[in-house]
């Protein structure tokens, strides 16, 4: 049983936790070569962690030229909020406008918070606090990182490389629950560093996915229902 | 294709899922199949990620002092040290081994 007040608090929290996420985006996307206004326009527009940092990841390890893989990829991490949007969509009856805002806020954390309320209503209100709290923190603080990535002249000097890496060991880390994640994201690694020499920049990182799903499919991993 | 172009083109893309979740009738996509497939994909992107962020340079394989970079942020996200302080930590370190190290 969770409280209306118990919810607002647990969403607040969960929106300053994740919008910190943003400074560290903030100030990569600008190293990534964005400007604050780009950067900005992807946290307000996408709004989406993952894709955010795979877009500015892609840009950054491949220039101007890597433009169209940086969208394939980041469109392709996307796919897991189409699918958080069905299992939510039946709480929120969401109508008319508020239908397509409740689309832009479907992420992660709103649907992780409104899925763990046991009463609808308490799933309604976690869902619209906590994505609007998210997405408010997670605004301000790009552009914090913006501002402090634009100081910076060399971004390896401080460790900004080694930054993006561990941005993406920590999403990826919470998803490898049993063997088959662990194995898929074993031979993605692979795959990623084998294909960069003989592929153009963007594309590495859709061949890790491309190699994901042909495993997801052939080896059919056991359904935990 | 300049970057603010790509930045909308992205923003829609990713934007399309969302809303397609939110319209489509539920029993359509209701397929733990496909589930799992997608979030295999999720996996295998972002690790194809740590892959080029952590050993690629220009296009080549590259060990440098990000390697130890990583292998601390393994070791504090399986401590479940926060986010932020982890990336920081890890930023510490691969900065720590270029200037005293020169890796």
């Amino acid at each position: 049983m969770h409280s209306g007040a118990n919810t607002k608090a647990t969403s607040v929290s969960v929106g300053v936790a994740t919008g910190l996420y943003g400074i560290s985006f903030g100030a990569l996307s600008s190293v990534a070569g964005l400007d604050i206004w780009q950067t900005m326009a992807l946290s307000l527009l996408m709004f989406s962690g993952a894709s955010q940092f795979a877009f500015v990841g892609v840009v950054a390890a491949g220039g101007v030229a890597s433009l169209p893989g940086a969208i394939v990829s980041s469109w392709l991490l996307g796919v897991r909020n189409g699918f958080y949007a069905i299992r939510i969509a039946p709480l929120l009856k969401a109508r008319g406008a508020k239908r397509f805002m409740a689309a832009q806020l479907t992420i992660d954390e709103s649907t992780g918070v409104a899925l763990s309320r046991e009463e609808t209503k308490e799933s309604k209100l976690g869902f619209w606090w906590t994505g609007a709290a998210v997405y408010v923190f997670w605004n301000s603080l790009t552009f914090v990182g913006a501002l402090v990535g634009q100081q910076i002249g060399d971004p390896s000097q401080w460790g900004l490389d080694a930054v993006a890496a561990a941005s993406f060991v920590g999403l990826v880390w919470p998803r490898l629950v049993d063997l088959a994640s662990r194995t898929i994201a074993g031979v993605a690694v692979v795959v990623a560093v084998i294909a960069s020499p003989f592929v153009p920049s963007g594309i590495p990182v859709l061949l890790s996915g491309l190699a994901g799903i042909a495993i997801a499919i052939f080896i059919k991993p056991k359904v935990d229902s | 294709m300049t970057i603010w172009l790509a930045v909308i083109i992205g923003s829609a893309a990713v934007y399309s899922w969302k809303i397609f979740g939110h319209l489509v009738p539920q029993r359509l996509m209701n397929n733990p199949r496909l589930l799992q497939v997608s979030s295999m994909l999720t996996i295998a992107l972002l690790a194809g990620l740590v892959g080029i962020q952590a050993f690629v340079s220009k296009g080549q394989f590259h060990a440098d002092a990000r390697i130890p970079a990583v292998l601390v942020a393994v070791l504090l996200t399986i401590l479940r040290v926060p986010f932020v302080i982890m990336v920081i930590v890890a930023g510490l370190v691969a900065a720590g081994c270029r200037y005293f190290l020169g890796w």
